[in-house]
Formats: structure tokens, C-alpha cells, sequence
């Protein structure tokens, strides 16, 4: 059996990541402590070059390598370069609070770029068992960055909590996986979906294994009642694992979702619509409401992100091109604007305080006003207010949903959105109305600040004109 | 006529382009961000009058059309044009704008620079709402606006503004998210976004009637009609003057012309069949509301009230049409009452915001707007008091001011609808002069209360040019109203046209009675 060598090439990104997570691995070692910053200068640059890479060996062909359990496809180039978009930006973020904390050492980065390659193996993968891999990288990577200040109790704690419903979740969704291995007797999502468009859904098994499947993407979701894990570890964890939990790694959970549920059980598609309309229902009511009564800015922006995760269900339910699509540029869309969030969070926090209350950023436009506006239109983009992309992106939702008939949907969706924007509503006042509670300006370094004037200025291009974008998120599924 | 100069578009972007270029001055002077934005906002001002020179009033078609595509997947267009509806309400802000801009020159002290770019940046947003003729890209300078808005009351309000903000802002976008679905909805009959496509659409009585509540839900909250009103006269007392007046003279009317260009041709049989709530709505903001304005004792929420109280004739106006078709076969009454509305907007868009601005200049004064902390202000303000009384006499209705025009239009057409309608509505003659010339009465004459009002200085010449400029329109729409009603007359012609054929597709037509 020759193994022919052209098959790698789909796999460069992914060759190239892991490259670069060894390669800092082994620099790390000879930096001395206070040259640690090179690290972060060679991880950002690697990931320029993985955008560039990714860019290259991507086109509108799919192809499916390894023996069919890996497939390239354009839906995979864009939500690759996504993902590495916002990763990087969370980097450029995050460097002066690690260097203030000495946390700048070479295995922050080993094991976000091993979350990384774990979210490109999810993305593109075309069988359960790749599926599953790409899935474990990440989390365990996660379940050990948000541990990463071993001195904090609370993250530790965090770890624990994270560690524990995360692998309930992974167990859930293998035992799923496995019933669906028994009834269709095979791990490539292709022979899966001949299976069950064969066998439909009559077979017991098959529909008893989805229920789990979708429990388990629940789990990795955060959607209600599967997302008690998300406040804790959102409080818990250290700002600049907060924003890299907070935000990439949503687009992999979408594209989880997509594999398994389209690509997989699309026939199924009667059966699953109707469980995750229960699950984006409550998930909405449940984060909207409880967002209300936070006083933790990080645990607002967890629940936030459990009724942003209810709006990528519903276009995912639609079942149609057009939902996938909304869903997809939905997911791409939150990443952007949780980086957004949590970045300046980041950024604030720098002297040795931890940044988490909201009362933390009274006055930021007496301290900094761009840095206020930009963060008002992180707030308003959340709360879906035009001319922001987050406006867009439930424009588009909402559409597919109404597409397929389900216009009272649509109604539940906006009336939480109503209540949803109280609270966005209330640190945009916060930062403008209030008067601050630290005198002086806010010091933050250049990168940072970039980073952050990127992210705003994004998320304003992005609504004013979204078919950049969206065109993108539409040829995936064309 | 086509222009090669895209009109609108520069009408929408040179402020907002302005404003933000305010914004990045900062405020490290303050006067070269004031110049700049007087600049910017006289230009655009300058620009927005080719509208009116270079309109053909006898036409009814969308004039100044420029149409590009903006989200090709989505069938979403940047189309705008204006008609003889929306061409003087896009004049009328960009007007104001100058005003309000001059108005705030040595009052804002705090960040004048973001004070000012949020004006520009909100002049630019409401243009686009009146042109705006794709439907997504309404719903986007709709909704737009509500971001400097919220700003202006939260950051140069008074002490309570942040309750009143957070209200104005939740209402308003509690109220427009329901007319998103709808809009969503008729996307998927019509296969298209543009508000024209809308209009023209056939929709069953049942889809009328849930498409023209939702609507209701959005244009009632602006407009604003009881029982809806309530968020009106938190935010207008808390938000700095500049914020009142563009809030009473143009984000009202973005209500009325809601209905107008929207609720009404898009589901003439549902409003056929629900006038009466509109109606009643409308009556009940006439008396009711003129009553509560009567026992207010802080002048903002006075004039607050009566905006309500002049804003129910604007919907009146609009909605004895089908009441009116239902008695007669003229049409003629139904122009009649819809051009009053309109006449009645713009008129209370130059009374309320003088209103608004006499108010800012003894707030200015005294940091009060309680009725009795002043009296006898006349001995001390002669010219002011003089303008004050004036425009207190256009608020009432007195003929001869456009108050007059747009109300007398109105009563006359529900005249022709119904008398008792009529009645009510004529209330407000004597229940606006009750309540306006009561407050002038205590604030203007009378001996002089107090040493407060003793030490007052007389308008200076920046506020004598703006309340001048503001009397002078009014004066000239009260005695000459003859060039906004022709320019409107073809478009509401053709309205009431529209309005009058049932868009039920099959079946007999819901309004048996129509000619």
C-alpha cells in the first residue's frame, strides 16, 4: 500500500501548527525569563503565516484525504482562517497582562496552539473518530489553560468544574457516536448519512444515538441545560483564557454541530429540529434573563454567550442553505465580538487587578474614549442594534427561520433580544454615564490597542456591508 | 428629473462623515469643532435644498432615485428617493440641525466635541430613514438612531437620565423589533426588500391585520400615541435641550411618516378595519393628554405633553380616511385631513423645537424648568419674553402660525368624517390655549417673583438668531402655506389612490363601501 504524499497538502495549516507548537516548545527552553516576549512574537507570526497557508491551499472544490476521514471543503477554509483570525487577535491581546504576571511563558502558547490545531481537526473532520480527536485536543487544552495561574484557587477551581460537565459532555456525545457506529456501521460521515437515508428514521437506535449526539453538542455549545459550566469557568479562569475559551472556540462548536447533525444525520433532520428549538428557546429565555442579575461582568458575558449560542441554533434548525449559512456567519460573527468583549477586559486589567466587575469600567470614555467607543460597539453589536454586524447576523437568523415557517419562533427570538438589550445596554452606560472610579487614563500597549480598534471597526464594516463576509459564509454551502 | 449629483447620499454621509471627523478633533478646542460642525451641518443644509429646487411637484413617482446593490444574496438594496412625503421632513431635519447645533455653542461644556458629532451623526441617520427605500436599509437608520440618542440624554442629561434613557431606548426597540418580523415576512411574499415592491403586494386580511400591528407596535412607540407615551416626557425632560428638540421636531415624525409611507399603503384593509383604534388612540392623546399637560409644573414636560397632544392630530389626520371614504365619494376630504397631518408635522417640528429652545434658554439662565421659579420673566427678557409669547400662541393654534394651518385642516376633514371626531379634536383649541398660554401667563408676566428673575439677562444675539429664524417659518407657513402643500399634493394624491383599492388578492374587497 504507497501512501501518495499530494494528500497532505489539504493538510498544511494543520502541519503548520502543530510545527509551530513544537517548534515554541523547544525555543522556550533556551529563553531566559526576560526574554520570554519572543514567544509571543514567533506564535503571532506563525499564525500569519497559517492564515496565509490556509488561504493558499484552500478553493471551491472539496476534497476528502486519509481515507476518508478528513475532508477540505470551502466551509473549512473559512471558518479555519476564522478561527486563526480570532486566535491571533486574542494573542495580541493577551501579551502585557502574561508578561505582567509572568504567565508570557512558552506553554500559554503551546497549548492555545494545540487548542488551535484541535478546532482545525474538529472543523475538517469528515468521520467520527476524527471528529472526536479534534474535539478531546481542544478541551484538554482548555481544561488546563483555564488552570494556568496555579496560584489562583478560583481557577483551579474553575479547572475542576470545567474538567468534570466537559468530560460528561465528551462521554455523552462518544456514547452517541457509538450508537450511531452500530446502526449505520460505519465512522465516515458519508456511509453514516447513506445509512440513515436507507434506514430512516424508524431505526430505534439511530434516533436514541442522536438524542446523546445532541446532548453532547449541547454540552460543547453551552446551551441551557447543558451550560452550567460556562459561568463558573468563565469567572474562574484567567482573563486571557477567558477570552480564548469565550470566543474561537464557538465557530469549532459550529462546525461540530454541522458535521454530525448535516453532514452526518441530515435525514434526521425532522427529528433533531425539533430538540434544538426546545434547546434554543430555553437557551435564550435562560441567558437573557439571568444576564440581567449579574454583577460579574465575565459571568454577564457567559450567559450573553448561552443566548447568543440560542440564535446559531435556530438557523441551524432551519435546515436550509440559507440557516446554515446565518448560522455559520452568526458563529464567525459572536467570535469576533466576544473577543471584542473579553480583549478589553484583557487590556484593563493590566495592574495587577483582575478587571471582572462591572463597576470596573465605570467612565471608561472619561479614562480613554476610543477605547470606550469601540467597546459601546462590541455592546451594541451584541445587543443586535444596526449599523453593527450583530444586527446582521440576526437579520439573517431570523430570516431563516421565518423561511421555514416558523415566524413565532422569529417572535420568541426578538422579544428576548428586547430584554437581551437592557443588559448590553447597561455597560454601554456604564462606560458613558458613570464617573470613574480610578482616576487617570488607562494605560494600554499598542498592540493591544490595535487589537481592539480592529475588532470595533470590524464588527462597524462588517454591518455596513455584511456581503464581505456572508458571501463567503453562502459559497460554503452553495 | 434626474440629478447627477447623488442628493441623498450625500445628504446621508457628509454629516455622519462630519461628525466623525468632529469626533477624532477631540476636544482640545473646542471652537474649531463647533466651526467644523456648523460647517458641515450648513452644508448639508445647502444641499439638502437641491431636494426642493430641483422637485417636480407634479409628480408622485420616487424622485432623486439612486439605487446600488448592497447585500446581492439577500436582495437588499442601497435605493433611496424621496417623494413629497418625505422631501420636506428630510429639509426640516437638516434644518433643525443648524439650529440645535448653534443652540448648544456656549451651553455644552462637558466633551463638546462628542456632543456635536453625535448631532451630525443622528442628522445623517434620520435623512436616511426618510429616504430610504429599501426595507433592511430603513430598518437600519432606523434603529441607528437610537444609539446617539441614547448617548446625548445619558451624557449631557439631567439627573434622573439614565432612567430615562435606558427607557426611551428599550421602548423604542421593543416597539421596531416587531415590525422586523413583519418586514422579514413580506420579504419571503414579495421576494424582494423594496418598500415599493411592499406596497403593491397582495396580502389576506389576516396577514394585513398581524403586519399593520406590528407596525403599530414600531410607529406608535415613536410617534408616540397613547398609551405608549410615557417614555416622551422622562426623555424629554432629562435630555439636554439640543436632544429635545431634535427629539420632539424630527424623531416624532419619523412615526408619522412611518405610517404614511408604510402601515397605511402596505395594509390598507387592515387599516381600514382598525381606524378606529388608531382613532381612538389619536383622541384620546387630543384630551386626555391635553388635560395632563394642563396640571404639569415643569415646563419640558409641558411642552412634552402638548407634542403629544399636536402629534395625535397628525394621526387623526392620517385616519379619518377611511371613515371618510365610508360617507362620501369625495376624496377631497381624505386629501384634505392627510395633508393636514403633514402640514401639522412639519409646523410642530418649527413650534416644538423653538418650545424646546425657549425652555434651554432660561434653563440656561437659572437651571430650572419649574414654572414657578420664574414670573415677570418679560420685565427682564423683553425680547425674548416676546418671542416666547409667540411662539406659546403657535403652540396654542393661533391663526396666522402654522399651528393653526395643519390643525384647522385637520377638524375640517373630520368634519366630513364624523362630528363628534371633529368635537373632540377642536377640544384642543381651547385646551392647548389653556395649557400653553397658562404656563406664559406664569413664566412671562406677572410681576417679577423673585431675585433670580431679577438678575436675568435678555437673549443674546445667538439665541435671538435662532428662536428669529424659528418664528420667522413659522410665521411664513401660517400665512403662506401654499408651497409645502403643492409639494406634497401629487404624493398624496396618489396615496389616497393607493389606500382606497383593497390589496386582498382574492375575493371581495374587505371595505365594501370604497368608490
Amino acid at each position: 500500500m504507497t501512501f501518495d504524499y499530494a494528500q497532505l497538502v489539504p493538510l498544511v495549516p494543520e502541519i503548520a501548527v502543530l510545527a509551530l507548537a513544537s517548534i515554541l516548545l523547544l525555543v522556550d527552553l533556551w529563553l531566559k525569563d526576560d526574554d520570554k516576549g519572543k514567544n509571543h512574537l514567533i506564535a503571532v507570526f506563525g499564525l500569519v503565516v497559517v492564515i496565509g497557508l490556509t488561504g493558499l491551499v484552500g478553493s471551491e472544490h472539496r476534497e476528502i484525504v486519509l481515507n476518508g476521514s478528513y475532508i477540505r471543503d470551502p466551509m473549512s477554509d473559512v471558518l479555519k482562517i476564522a478561527i486563526l483570525v480570532i486566535s491571533l487577535l486574542s494573542f495580541v491581546y493577551s501579551r502585557d497582562y502574561l508578561r505582567d504576571r509572568g504567565m508570557l511563558v512558552g506553554e500559554f502558547y503551546v497549548l492555545t496552539l494545540c487548542a488551535v490545531l484541535g478546532m482545525m481537526v474538529m472543523v475538517s473532520a469528515n468521520s467520527f473518530l476524527t471528529l472526536y480527536l479534534g474535539l478531546e485536543l481542544l478541551a484538554l487544552s482548555l481544561y488546563a489553560l483555564v488552570a494556568f495561574d496555579r496560584d489562583s484557587p478560583s481557577g483551579a477551581e474553575a479547572a475542576m468544574k470545567y474538567f468534570v460537565l466537559g468530560a460528561l459532555g465528551s462521554g455523552l456525545l462518544l456514547y452517541g457516536i457509538s450508537m450511531l457506529y452500530g446502526a449505520s456501521g460505519s465512522l465516515e460521515l458519508g456511509p453514516v448519512a447513506r445509512a440513515v437515508a436507507w434506514q430512516g428514521a424508524d431505526n430505534q437506535v439511530l434516533v436514541f444515538g442522536l438524542v446523546f449526539v445532541v446532548i453532547g453538542i449541547g454540552f460543547k455549545f453551552g446551551a441551557v441545560p447543558f451550560h452550567m459550566w460556562v459561568p463558573d469557568t468563565y469567572q474562574g479562569a484567567p482573563n486571557p483564557v477567558v477570552l480564548f475559551l469565550g470566543s474561537a472556540p464557538k465557530i469549532a462548536a459550529f462546525a461540530l454541530a454541522f458535521r454530525l447533525l448535516v453532514d452526518g444525520l441530515g435525514q434526521l433532520h425532522g427529528d433533531w429540529q425539533g430538540m434544538l428549538v426546545i434547546l434554543a428557546v430555553i437557551s435564550l429565555a435562560v441567558g437573557n434573563i439571568v444576564a440581567i442579575a449579574q454583577t460579574n461582568i465575565k459571568r454577564m458575558l457567559a450567559y450573553s454567550t448561552i443566548s447568543h449560542v440560542g440564535f446559531i441554533f435556530l438557523g441551524l434548525l432551519a435546515g436550509t442553505v440559507e440557516g446554515f449559512a446565518a448560522a455559520m456567519f452568526y458563529a464567525i460573527v459572536y467570535a469576533l465580538m466576544a473577543a471584542g468583549g473579553f480583549g478589553l477586559l484583557v487590556m484593563m486589567s493590566r495592574q495587577g487587578h483582575e478587571v471582572e466587575r462591572l463597576d470596573d469600567l465605570k467612565g471608561l470614555n472619561e479614562r480613554d474614549s476610543w477605547q470606550a467607543a469601540m467597546m459601546a460597539l462590541v455592546m451594541f453589536s451584541m445587543a443586535g442594534v444596526p449599523p453593527t454586524v450583530g444586527f446582521m447576523a440576526k437579520l439573517l437568523v431570523l430570516d431563516a427561520v421565518i423561511s421555514i415557517g416558523f415566524w413565532w419562533l422569529a417572535l420568541i427570538a426578538v422579544f428576548f433580544s428586547v430584554i437581551g438589550a437592557f443588559y448590553y445596554l447597561r455597560v454601554v452606560k456604564i462606560i458613558y454615564f458613570d464617573q470613574p472610579e480610578i482616576a487617570g487614563p488607562l494605560v494600554v500597549g499598542t498592540g493591544a490597542r490595535f487589537a481592539l480598534s480592529f475588532n470595533g471597526l470590524a464588527i462597524l464594516f462588517l454591518g455596513i456591508f455584511p456581503a464581505s463576509l456572508l458571501a463567503y459564509c453562502q459559497a460554503a454551502f452553495a | 428629473m434626474q440629478f447627477a449629483l447623488p442628493v441623498l447620499t450625500l445628504c446621508i454621509w457628509l454629516p455622519i462623515v462630519g461628525g466623525l471627523a468632529v469626533l477624532t478633533s477631540g476636544d482640545k478646542s473646542p471652537d474649531v469643532s463647533r466651526w467644523a460642525a456648523l460647517g458641515f451641518s450648513v452644508l448639508t443644509f445647502l444641499i439638502s435644498l437641491l431636494l426642493w429646487t430641483g422637485f417636480d411637484p407634479a409628480s408622485a413617482e420616487m424622485q432623486f432615485v439612486e439605487i446600488a446593490p448592497w447585500i446581492p444574496s439577500f436582495n437588499a438594496w442601497y435605493h433611496l428617493g424621496v417623494d413629497g412625503i418625505s422631501m420636506p421632513l428630510i429639509i426640516l431635519t437638516t434644518f433643525i440641525t443648524i439650529l440645535v447645533i448653534i443652540a448648544g455653542w456656549e451651553v455644552i461644556h462637558y466633551k463638546p466635541s462628542q456632543y456635536l458629532a453625535a448631532f451630525l451623526i443622528m442628522e445623517g441617520v434620520m435623512v436616511g430613514v426618510f429616504s430610504a427605500l429599501d426595507a433592511v436599509l430603513f430598518y437600519v437608520f432606523w434603529e441607528a438612531m437610537l444609539i446617539p440618542m441614547f448617548i446625548i440624554i445619558g451624557v449631557w442629561g439631567g439627573p434622573n437620565r439614565v432612567y430615562a434613557t435606558i427607557k426611551f431606548f428599550l421602548y423604542t426597540f421593543f416597539g421596531s423589533v416587531f415590525m422586523l418580523v413583519a418586514l422579514i415576512y413580506m420579504y419571503f411574499k414579495s421576494g424582494s426588500y423594496s418598500i415599493l415592491d411592499f406596497q403593491q403586494l397582495p396580502l389576506s386580511l389576516t396577514e394585513q391585520v398581524w403586519i399593520f400591528l406590528a407596525f403599530l407596535a414600531a410607529f406608535a412607540v415613536k410617534v408616540p400615541m397613547w398609551p405608549v407615551h410615557t417614555w416622551l416626557p422622562d426623555a424629554h425632560v432629562e435630555a439636554p435641550t439640543g436632544g429635545s428638540v431634535i427629539l420632539a421636531a424630527i424623531m416624532l415624525k419619523i412615526g408619522g411618516y412611518g405610517f404614511l409611507r408604510f402601515s397605511l399603503p402596505i395594509t390598507p384593509d387592515a387599516s381600514a378595519t382598525l381606524d378606529w383604534l388608531v382613532i381612538a388612540m389619536s383622541l384620546i392623546a387630543v384630551v386626555y393628554i391635553g388635560f395632563v399637560a394642563l396640571v404639569q409644573q415643569d415646563m419640558k414636560k409641558l411642552i412634552a405633553y402638548s407634542s403629544i397632544a399636536h402629534m395625535g392630530f397628525v394621526t387623526l389626520g392620517f385616519f379619518i380616511a377611511f371613515t371618510i371614504f365610508n360617507r362620501s365619494e369625495a376624496e377631497g376630504g381624505v386629501v384634505l385631513g392627510m395633508a393636514g397631518g403633514m402640514v401639522q408635522m412639519v409646523s410642530h417640528g418649527f413650534i416644538s423645537a423653538a418650545m424646546f429652545l425657549c425652555v434651554g434658554v432660561l434653563y440656561d439662565r437659572l437651571h430650572s424648568r419649574e414654572i414657578s421659579t420664574y414670573g415677570g420673566v418679560i420685565h427682564r427678557m423683553p425680547v425674548f419674553g416676546a418671542l416666547m409669547v409667540f411662539f406659546a400662541m403657535a403652540n396654542a393654534g393661533l391663526p396666522g402660525t402654522s399651528g393653526f394651518v395643519g390643525e384647522f385642516m385637520v377638524i375640517l376633514a373630520s368634519f366630513q368624517a364624523d362630528f363628534w371626531y371633529a368635537f373632540l379634536a377642536a377640544t384642543t383649541l381651547i385646551l392647548g390655549a389653556a395649557y400653553t398660554l397658562w404656563m406664559v401667563k406664569r413664566v412671562v408676566y406677572g410681576p417679577v417673583t423673585s431675585d433670580k428673575v431679577a438678575g436675568l439677562r435678555d437673549a443674546n444675539g445667538r439665541e435671538i438668531l435662532v428662536l428669529g429664524t424659528l418664528a420667522i417659518a413659522v410665521l411664513a407657513l401660517g400665512v403662506w402655506p401654499d408651497p409645502l402643500v403643492n409639494v406634497m399634493d401629487a404624493s398624496i394624491q396618489n396615496l389616497v389612490q393607493h389606500i382606497g383599492v383593497s390589496k386582498i388578492a382574492a375575493g371581495p374587497a374587505a371595505v365594501a363601501a370604497l368608490p
